[in-house]
């Protein structure tokens, strides 16, 4: 592990933060399911680096089923968030 | 060779990730929001498992996969979050100078 990759993961922890913080912080639920959306994308890719920093082919399959069950949630509140249950 | 590509598009993509994410921490409204978070991300998450595919070349069809799912699934989620947050009259921020949709809206209404 190199000097380019400890950027890589410091800069993706900073986009994690930043996420955290607007999702905690947002005025409007449709605020914070924004931030949890961008987190979601966010933690797929770091998923798919560290699984590379640490040598394990396990990770690609856990931020595949990562992907499909956050797209699956963000759908699911979007129509709540429209029309009610 | 291969290594020195890979981390190539590796940060290009991992610096996108970064910016949108400044881009949902910063910006005034949701439809800012969403259109930082969105896009940059999609392009970053893309760039970033495409790099890693390319720096392990035994991974390469895989991370394709979640390439491409990141891809398709990405822009549905912020269409619907975009279109909740409108019909649920979310406001836009003070210094927007154009809403189309409200326009539309009044155009149906009056017909």
């Amino acid at each position: 592990m190199g000097v380019p990759m400890i950027i890589f993961l410091g800069l993706i922890g900073a986009g994690v933060v930043l996420c955290i913080l607007r999702m905690l912080g947002g005025p409007s639920p449709a605020d914070r399911m924004v931030g949890v959306d961008t987190f979601s994308t966010v933690t797929v890719a770091l998923l798919v680096l560290l699984g590379f920093v640490m040598g394990r082919k396990i990770y690609l399959d856990v931020s595949l089923v990562y992907a499909l069950l956050t797209f699956i949630g963000t759908v699911a509140v979007a129509r709540y968030l429209e029309r009610g249950i | 060779m291969n290594e020195i590509v890979g981390m190539a598009v590796t940060g290009f993509g991992v610096a996108f990730l970064f910016l949108g994410s400044l881009g949902v921490f910063r910006l005034p409204d949701v439809y800012n929001r969403l259109q930082a978070g969105t896009k940059c991300t999609t392009l970053g998450a893309f760039c970033t498992t495409i790099g890693v595919g390319i720096m392990e070349p035994e991974w390469f069809w895989k991370t394709l996969i979640i390439a491409l799912f990141i891809l398709a699934t990405n822009p549905i989620s912020a269409h619907a979050l975009g279109r909740a947050s409108r019909k649920t009259g979310v406001p836009l921020c003070d210094r927007s100078v154009l809403d189309k949709s409200k326009e539309f809206e009044e155009y149906r209404k009056g017909r």
